[in-house]
């Protein structure tokens, strides 16, 4: 599975690419891959605030859905629409292709997330 | 016969009738004299023009299409798929009981309110309840009407903090959702290795905002949860109800009652246990029984005797309220009544007792292929964890597709979702040994074909009328409707 | 001997032997002893086929039947004609002994139907997607509400007393679980009171319910309730419907309705005593992954063959559990074939034929019931196929004066209404003749 040096991850498979203030926050390769082919994302709205674990957005596979949750606090200031009528452009390439950029209310919050390294480790432990 | 493509709309030619009404037997008017103009629409109805002949060739093509009980062996888990007995098709369309208005006064409906009431009695007698509301319309929606009855119950006590339901991970989707439905948050505990509730995390989850535990039992792995006594009494010393999912009754009829096991509430799916047909996912119907605490806050109305009158109760005090039109799937109940009178306190037991030596038969004659639990007691069903042995990428789904070329329904795949690659698998008391023979030896060849030729598999279904969907685009551009 | 249970003696004990135990008791010797059923449970012993036919053939006879009566009875379930095809194709085992449709390799049948279904529904009621049905007019109501609830995030809920009265009740019962708010808006001359609905409509409303033709049989004035219900940006119009009405009348989709639902058991299903009848709903694209229940879609096989799955199920219950739009899980499954079948018997003209035939009939009847002036209009609006009058004979009375002429008499309202004392509610469908109206005229212009 490919994990990408400079992101930051959770545990529960996003990442979160920091630029500034802001940030952009998709789902790992190993998130897309448990998934399979993805058919749908539902996208949350521009200048909805969300805490940090809470659902923001939605994404379903022909068998299974999955919420996707904020790594820390924050407002949606983008979301990718291209994914709303290709869903499976997270499939074919998860890093790339992010779900919603948003402004970070609390940079500190950044270093409960995980490295590059620690998750890969907790990949390992999870297979 | 089975290539045939064609959509109902694809037939259409103007000018073709099915339908004719007999000559107006009064001088009609303008219909704008009756209704004003703006009400009436002023376009034709787009809908197909067809002889009755096309209808009858088009809908005959499409039952050939389709694989039912009256087919073949269905063992699919958890849905107990046993013979539909004609009978009952025969006894509901009694013109007595097909051809009754609901809103009829009672004594023109003194036979099916008898029916209803001595359905209720057999199903208490069975179940070890007190009373029953026939109006759930199915599993799920006994489920909300039990969860309604629990709600109601704590609501009417003063206890408003009670607002979350205990569910075990091994339990049917529905069992959250109508927890959801009703207002409830899920607590989800964890279930034993052996696949049992886990008692501990049943105490830890246990608090006063508990409102009641869902059970099955026997549970989605087809095991008699035995610690049920201790189960029940610990939900009910915090102060909460228990919630028997009747899914899985067929293994327990005459030899266990939910009533005696300490269950408050009960559903049955007459859809399953009581033989009447699933329809091609419904109409089922999903009977709730109470123990006396809970009969004040019945659905309305439930249907009671007078002497040698049979009425309709609308005066229940604390009644949750309406949870469906009417009076339940009437048609279903007069079914589900005709099996119990053809099976009796005996064949009853019967039923379970063979239902439950055809799952252990089959379980045994498997357990070299697929992965089963060594040494246990199954009750109706079993799960096994795929393919025995580490195989290529052949999956649980490879060989449910493999069984459709074979001339089998598949068992119930990737569920429960606590087993890996899960095939759960109900035979019922319906199959023969033969049947059984026959399909074990097929499961056998197909997990030697997993081996020897996985491509076989993995291509699988060959001679079914469409191979695999790809059910990918039919998500990512749905297409629900006819726009050709 | 069981004519369902195939294991002989032998058999049991060659499966026995095979197993590796002694008895079949042995198999449920996991129940714990206390717990256990040890008596026969208190029932009748078992029947043979001919004593169950006898039984409940007997037990049948105690009914009175719409062919016994004629039948001016609706509210809801209505008698109108089912063409025999229906019940020749809902009866082909190989469509009512199957279960749900997950394997979509042996199940083109139903997938097909259901799809076939879905389209007819849309066509009927103008909108662009409706699902594979539901129980009943009053839990699609109830699904409506809840969708529209979540849609919004609002969570009140505006209906008419125009509503079909049972409909309000398991509304009121939903409703209740999940903590939301219904308000009911007053009738005025038989229609929904749209100053009263104008006042009850603010930015809290999720939704704003109506039927048409009402509860009365009324045609509502579905204009004018959707810009009320659109006055705010985010309320939803729900609208219930009868669908033989559709034959005639403008397509709630047309008027705007964001949601329309309502029972679809005239569309060739039995009264059977209220059930199994048919729920259906159907929504626009905008919303179509926040409908509840199953929903059937078109796609290809591996060899590019066109191919029907159950499709969106990440919405149900089996995927998304407790965060599923709904715990339905069933169907109506054979009701929806039977709905299929009569709406393409019917046809393009067949249908309108029916509704207008209705129309015209009910009208009759109406005209008729009113002109001694012994029976009243309790309303003066446009109806389709029932209407309700009053007069100074209570409506028990009446109807037991004309069940002794083997007349169905109509609804009485006063149960639901009681400001409409001895009004009754009276259909008429394209099964009655101008003979029958007459003789229910005779019969009522002869109560004292």
């Amino acid at each position: 599975m490919k994990v990408l040096k400079d992101l930051y991850y959770t545990k529960d498979h996003e990442w979160l690419k920091v630029e500034g203030d802001e940030a952009y926050i998709g789902l790992t390769d190993f998130a897309q891959d448990s998934l399979g082919d993805i058919v749908y994302v539902e996208l949350p709205e521009v200048d909805d605030e969300f805490s940090k674990e809470d659902a923001f957005a939605a994404v379903e596979s022909v068998k299974a859905a999955s919420d996707v949750f904020m790594p820390v606090d924050g407002k949606i200031v983008e979301v990718n629409e291209a994914l709303l009528d290709e869903p499976g452009l997270i499939n074919e390439d998860p890093y790339e292709n992010w779900i919603a950029k948003i402004e970070i209310a609390d940079k500190s919050q950044l270093d409960e997330l995980l490295s590059a390294d620690e998750y890969e480790k907790l990949l390992d432990e999870e297979v | 016969m089975r290539k045939y493509d064609k959509l109902i709309f694809e037939l259409s030619k103007p000018g073709r009738r099915a339908f004719k009404l007999p000559e107006s037997s009064i001088e009609e008017k303008n219909l704008e004299e009756l209704i004003p103009a703006e009400f009436l629409s002023d376009e034709e109805l787009d809908l197909p023009e067809l002889s009755e002949v096309d209808i009858i060739r088009h809908y005959i093509n499409l039952s050939n299409k389709n694989y039912g009980v009256d087919t073949g062996f269905y063992p699919l888990g958890s849905c107990t798929m046993k013979y539909n007995p004609k009978i009952n098709e025969d006894m509901a369309g009694l013109d007595g009981f097909q051809n009754i208005h609901p809103f009829q006064s009672e004594d023109t409906v003194q036979g099916a309110l008898q029916l209803m009431y001595e359905l209720d009695k057999a199903l208490c007698e069975i179940s070890g309840m007190d009373k029953m509301t026939l109006q759930p319309a199915a599993g799920a929606h006994g489920e909300l009407t039990g969860l309604a009855l629990i709600k109601a119950y704590h609501e009417h006590r003063g206890d408003t903090k009670r607002t979350k339901i205990i569910v075990p991970d091994s339990a049917h989707g529905t069992n959250p959702a109508s927890a959801m439905m009703a207002g409830f948050q899920t607590i989800e505990i964890k279930s034993t290795e052996e696949g049992l509730v886990d008692i501990e995390s049943l105490k830890a989850a246990l608090d006063d905002e508990v409102a009641g535990l869902m059970l099955t039992n026997p549970n989605t792995l087809g095991l008699f949860e035995r610690h049920i006594v201790e189960i029940a009494k610990l939900v009910h010393d915090a102060g909460g109800l228990l919630y028997y999912d009747g899914a899985n009754a067929n293994a327990i009829l005459g030899k266990v009652r939910p009533g005696d096991m300490g269950f408050d509430v009960v559903h049955f799916n007459l859809h399953k246990t009581f033989s009447t047909p699933h329809g091609g996912g419904g109409p089922g119907s999903g009977p709730v029984g109470v123990k006396k605490i809970l009969m004040d806050y019945l659905p309305t109305p439930t249907v009671e005797k007078d002497g040698d009158r049979y009425y309709l109760n609308y005066n229940i005090p604390h009644s949750v309220g309406r949870m469906k039109d009417f009076y339940g799937h009437f048609s279903i109940l007069v079914r589900a009544y005709s099996y119990i009178l053809a099976m009796g306190k005996d064949g009853l037991k019967t039923v379970s007792e063979m239902a439950v030596l055809n799952a252990n038969y089959l379980a045994h004659k498997l357990k070299d292929y697929y992965n089963l639990p060594e040494g246990t007691i199954y009750k109706h069903e079993f799960v096994m964890a795929g393919l025995k042995g580490a195989l290529s990428d052949v999956t649980t789904l490879d060989v449910a597709k493999r069984l459709l070329d074979y001339g089998y329904h598949p068992p119930t795949i990737y569920f429960p979702l606590i087993v890996n690659e899960a095939l759960m698998t109900e035979p019922t008391e319906s199959e023969s040994i033969e049947t059984l023979d026959e399909f074990a030896e097929v499961m056998i060849k197909i997990a030697e074909e997993a081996k020897e030729n996985p491509e076989l598999l993995k291509e699988a279904p060959h001679n079914t009328p469409i191979g695999r969907p790809d059910e990918a685009r039919a998500a990512r551009n749905p297409v629900l409707r006819y726009e050709g | 001997m069981y004519p369902y249970i195939q294991n002989t003696k032998e058999d049991i004990k060659r499966m026995l032997e095979t197993i590796g135990i002694d008895s079949v008791d042995h198999l449920f010797s996991d129940i714990p002893e206390d717990i256990r059923f040890d008596r026969e449970l208190d029932l009748k012993p078992s029947m043979s086929e001919m004593e169950v036919r006898k039984y409940l053939t007997d037990m049948s006879k105690k009914n009175l039947t719409i062919n016994d009566l004629t039948c001016f009875l609706g509210a809801g379930a209505y008698d109108h004609y089912i063409p025999s095809v229906v019940k020749h194709i809902t009866s082909r085992s190989e469509f009512y002994t199957s279960y749900t449709p997950y394997q979509p390799e042996v199940s083109q049948g139903t997938l097909q139907y259901i799809f076939e279904y879905q389209t007819l529904i849309c066509k009927l009621t103008g909108m662009e997607v409706a699902n594979a049905s539901l129980y009943d007019g009053g839990t699609a109501i109830a699904e409506a509400a809840i969708m529209a609830t979540n849609i919004t995030r609002k969570d009140q809920l505006v209906i008419s007393k125009t509503v079909n009265p049972q409909y309000r009740e398991v509304l009121k019962t939903y409703a209740h679980l999940q903590n939301l708010e219904v308000i009911e808006v007053d009738e005025a001359e038989g229609v929904t009171n749209l100053d009263e609905l104008k006042k009850n409509v603010t930015d809290k409303t999720a939704a704003v319910i109506v039927q048409s033709p009402n509860f009365f049989g009324i045609v509502e004035d579905l204009k004018a309730i959707e810009e009320i219900a659109h006055s705010q940006k985010k309320t939803l119009f729900v609208t219930c419907v009868d669908p033989i009405s559709l034959g005639i009348l403008k397509s709630p989709g047309s008027l705007g309705a964001d949601i329309v639902v309502g029972e679809g058991q005239s569309l060739g299903i039995s009264l059977q005593f209220g059930g199994p009848y048919l729920g259906f709903i159907a929504v626009n694209k905008a919303h179509m992954r926040r409908l509840p229940g199953r929903l059937v879609g078109e796609t290809v096989d591996a060899n590019g063959k066109r191919a029907f799955v159950l499709t969106l199920q990440a919405r149900e219950q089996h995927i998304r559990r407790e965060k599923a739009t709904s715990n339905i899980c069933s169907n109506q499954g054979i009701n929806t074939l039977a709905a299929a079948v009569y709406l393409v018997t019917l046809g393009k003209q067949g249908l309108r034929e029916v509704a207008a035939r209705s129309t015209q009939m009910a009208h009759y009847a109406y005209s008729e019931m009113i002109k001694s002036g012994k029976f009243k209009p309790l309303f003066n609006k446009p109806f389709f196929k029932e209407f309700a009058v009053t007069s100074d004979i209570d409506a028990d009375t009446v109807n037991k004066k004309l069940l002794d002429e083997k007349i169905l008499g109509g609804y009485a309202l006063e149960k639901d209404y009681p400001q409409y004392k001895n009004g009754i509610l009276y259909a008429v469908t394209e099964k009655r003749t101008k003979e029958e109206i007459d003789k229910l005229i005779s019969v009522l212009e002869g109560i004292e």
